[in-house]
This record gives C-alpha cells, structure tokens and sequence, in this order.
C-alpha cells in the first residue's frame, strides 16, 4: 500500500507540470488533445502484427517532451507503472498464436511475439500520449476542452470528480491500510476478514470526505462548471499544430517509413 | 449596513437518521460582531455552521442574511456573502497549486484575467502566504494550509466570515499568528471552537449549544464566570481564568475584582 500511495502521491506532479509556461503549455488545451486523439487513433489502427511502422511514431512523444520542458526519466517512470497491464493483456498471445512469421536465421519468431510486443508498444505510445497531455495541460483543462469539444458537461464534470476521487480514496487507502498493518502483528489482523471490513469502511469514508470536498467546492460558488484561469483561444497557432500533427501521423498510419529507408537503402545498395 | 447581519429564527434540523441536532436556534448576528459558538461534542455547532451557507436545510424556521432569506435562488448571492472555512484544511483545498486554489472561487464569480490575478495575490498577501502561490497544498504544513484555507475565502471578498475551529491542530505559534490574523478582519465572524482561551480574546459575543438549544447567549466574560452554566453544558473556563497550577492565584479574577 505504501507502494501504492507514493506512487499516487507523485502522479499528483504530473498536474504541477502543467503549470509551465513553455509554448506549448500556453496552446488551448483543445489543439493538445485533438493532436492527442489523432495519434491514438493513428496507433491503435494498424494491424495486429504491425511493429516496424509503430517506432516513426515515437517521434511525437520525444518532441512534446523537449518543447514542453517535460523531465524524460519522470514520464518514463509513469508509464512503466502502466506496462505489467499490458503485459497482462498480450502474454498469451505467444502461446495461442505460434506461427512462424519472421525467419532470423536459425530463429523462427512466431506471430504471437510480435503482435505481444505490438501490444506493448502501443500501449507506451498511447500511455505515453494521455500522460505527455496531463502534463501539458492539467486534468481539469483536458477536461475543460472536451466539454468544449461537445462532451456533454455533466460527462466532463464527473471525469473532473473521477479524478479527484482516485487521489482521496488512496489517501484514505493509505492511511486505513497503515493503522491495519500497526496493529496486526504478524498475520494475525491480515485475514480476509479485517480486509472486507476495511474495504466497506473505506467506501464510506471516501464518500464522507468527498462529500465534505463538494461542500467547500459549493461554498466557494462551485455551480457545476468549471474555470481554469485565462479563457484560451483557437488561434492560427493551435491550428497549426493541429494541421502539422495530424499530418505527419497520417502520413506515418498510410506509409511504413522505416520499410521505405530500407528499400531506398537496399536499391543504392543493389 | 443590512447586508452583513445573520438572522436566525427557530432553527430546527432533524437528520434522516432521526437525530435531532438543532431543536429551535434563533439567534441575531450584527454587522461586525465577532461570535463565538462554543458547546460540548455533538451538541450541535458544526449542524447550525452548516445551515448559514445553504449546505444543509433546515427541517423548519428560517434564516436570513442580510437582506435574503435563505432560498434555493438565493444561493449564489448568500455563499459569496458568507465564507466559510472548514475545519480540515486538506478538504477545502483541492486543487494542483495554491494559487488554482485561491483563484477557484474568484473563476466561479466570473471573474476573468488580471482580477483573478489581483484577488488571489491580494488574499494570500493578507494571510502571509503569498511565498507559498506555486506549491502544491499537500506539501503545507498544517499552520500554511490553514491560512491557504483562509486566503481560498477571502478572495470571494465575503462579508461574513464562517469558521469551523480555527485554531484546531495549530502549533502554539501558529495559533497565536492566526489569531493575530483574525483580529485584524473587520468582518463580521462567528467562529466555533473549542479553544475556549482563543474565544475569550477574539469574541466580545459567546452562544452556548447545548443538546441542540441555546443554553446562553451574552459577553464572553459573563459567559465563562458563569461555572455553573459552564458546567452542565460539559464546559470548563478557559485556562487563562483558572487559577495558576503552583499557586492558585487567579490573575485574570483578581484584575477585574479591583
């Protein structure tokens, strides 16, 4: 649980890095998360056993990165806490699905690696997306933008909630799991017992505290919509970025490139 | 002045579980009185706090602030009117940074740009904090959270200033400097606690809740020489007017006794 809660804990300043003021922070959110939707729809479309095409696409996260100040070994390590789900996800592919696809030599690597690395792949890309976008723009001015996008308000305002209550419940997590632990020695007190009691008594603690949040989001005028500081607009420059972006991850979805270099290179070669 | 007076009359709030926790409050709050609400636990102070920003209704009576009664359409304008600072500053800051902190009340009045700018600079200067605008609240320190608290409040400008324990979990310098901070507000205040020393500084007014009634309501000092009262409502007189532990010679007594 410790694990756990540090782990929550420095997810938290992943909303402090959208408070930079690089170019890319100052663009309205709603050019960042177009560009965003693109690429995950760009990546996830292609075929099962694609892998070769996927890397081009790293391209994006890379950029994003240098321009909007974003520290690479941080981000890294967020998206690493994601990946034991996407393995869980594609581990079976190599056992279902054994066909011989790539000869290397003596090594035959069967369909069911390649399209388990795939899976891999596309998830750090598309992982790595949705982070690199809070960290640009901050939960609430994603949220902000899909409302302006056309998501029904009601729909943007629980995600806003969704959010916060992930930080609560393991906050309230943490600190019931932690005085569980200080007075049970050794296993006895760990049973499956105490551990329902403690689920059922964490709901109703987190509902407690969330309720208490909404009250001082009510007295302070909260009316069901939510404000991030300076109105944006959608200028020439957000439709650059969004027209430059959206192009290249179309280009790199229709054209494999690093089968292209590798053609090119083998017919001066040849 | 109309605008800054509280009106209560004939409060009563019953819960859905049937507990009765205010059975007929009415009380008059002027402008610029500064009010303690003191009482045992459970007696319900924290019920009738909650009843003055419109977040719990009443089952029956009425409340009036300033020239609103109390309705469902006049909510807006009565939460902006009354700020209220809860008792665990972790609850009322929610947002990544002090400063969205601050600026979340004055974005929901609708203010935009450099008056958002202005407010939340202006609030956190008031209360000491403006050094603390770019970190995030769960790296306060429970006396900083505290004034954040304070400065998320007053930068909706109120006029009446609502506090659930003020001084609760303070270290004693930070309790003094928060009491510093309070006297210096010309709103008009209510305040429960049960730090009763801080009641007798702060508050000329003190009300005493007891079993969901008014059991006193008059001069602080009255109030808390009055050991009787004090005791069937499961009070006690406030350090500073109990005699001294070695000697048991009571300073603050003999003073007014000359």
């Amino acid at each position: 649980m410790r694990y756990i809660d540090g782990a929550v804990r420095d997810f938290k300043n992943l909303d402090l890095l959208a408070t930079g003021e690089t170019a890319i922070h100052r663009l309205d959110a709603r050019a960042k998360v177009i560009v965003t939707l693109v690429f995950i729809i760009s990546v996830v479309s292609f075929n099962k056993y694609e892998l070769t095409a996927l890397f081009p696409f790293f391209i994006y996260p890379a950029v994003m990165m240098a321009l909007g100040n974003l520290p690479a070994g941080y981000m890294a390590g967020k998206i690493v806490f994601v990946l034991p789900f996407a393995l869980a996800v594609a581990i079976f592919n190599p056992l279902f699905d054994q066909q011989v696809m790539i000869q290397l030599g003596p090594f035959g690597i069967s369909g069911g690696w390649i399209s388990c690395a795939s899976v891999v792949v596309r998830s750090i890309l598309t992982v790595g997306a949705a982070i690199i976008l809070v960290g640009l723009t901050g939960f609430p001015g994603i949220c902000k933008a899909l409302e302006q996008l056309g998501m029904p308000q009601v729909f943007a305002v629980q995600l806003l909630f969704l959010y916060r209550y992930i930080f609560v419940l393991t906050e309230e997590g943490g600190r019931a799991s932690r005085a569980r632990e200080l007075r049970s020695f050794g296993e006895k007190g760990l049973s499956l017992a105490s551990y329902t009691s403690l689920i059922s008594h964490l709901l109703l603690r987190t509902w407690q505290r969330a309720e208490r949040i909404h009250m001082a989001m009510l007295a302070r005028g909260f009316t069901g919509e939510f404000h991030t500081g300076q109105p944006k607009q959608f200028g020439g420059r957000e439709l650059f970025f969004v027209i430059v972006w959206s192009a290249i991850f179309i280009a790199l979805r229709l054209q494999n490139i690093p089968q292209l270099i590798g053609t090119i290179v083998m017919r001066m070669l040849s | 002045m109309s605008h800054h007076i509280v009106d209560i009359v004939d409060l009563c709030h019953t819960y859905s579980d049937g507990t009765e926790a205010l059975r007929g409050v009415s009380v008059r709050i002027t402008h610029g009185e500064s009010v303690a609400i003191i009482g045992a636990n459970g007696t319900g102070k924290s019920t009738l706090l909650l009843h003055l920003n419109g977040y719990l209704t009443a089952t029956s009576g009425t409340i009036r602030i300033g020239d609103f009664p109390l309705t469902k359409g006049t909510l807006p304008e009565i939460r902006r009117t009354v700020g209220m600072v809860f008792q665990d500053p972790d609850d009322q800051l929610f947002m990544p940074t002090v400063y969205d902190d601050v600026a979340f009340g004055p974005l929901n009045l609708g203010l935009v740009g450099t008056d958002v700018d202005q407010r939340v600079g202006d609030a956190l200067e008031r209360v000491g904090a403006a050094h603390l605008r770019t970190k995030p609240p769960y790296r306060l320190s429970g006396g900083e959270k505290k004034r954040v608290a304070i400065a998320t409040v007053l930068a909706m400008s109120p006029d009446i200033l609502v506090m659930d324990e003020p001084t609760s979990g303070l270290d004693p310098y930070g309790r003094r400097q928060l009491m510093q901070l309070l006297k210096e507000f010309h709103h008009t205040k209510i305040f429960t606690s049960h730090d009763l020393d801080m009641v007798l500084e702060l508050c000329p007014r003190t009300i005493i809740l007891h079993r969901g009634m008014i059991a006193a309501d008059g001069p602080t000092e009255e109030i808390f020489l009055n050991t009787a009262l004090l005791e069937e409502c499961h009070l006690e007189q406030p350090l500073s007017m109990q005699g001294c532990p070695i000697c048991n010679r009571n300073i603050l007594l003999s003073c007014q006794l000359k």
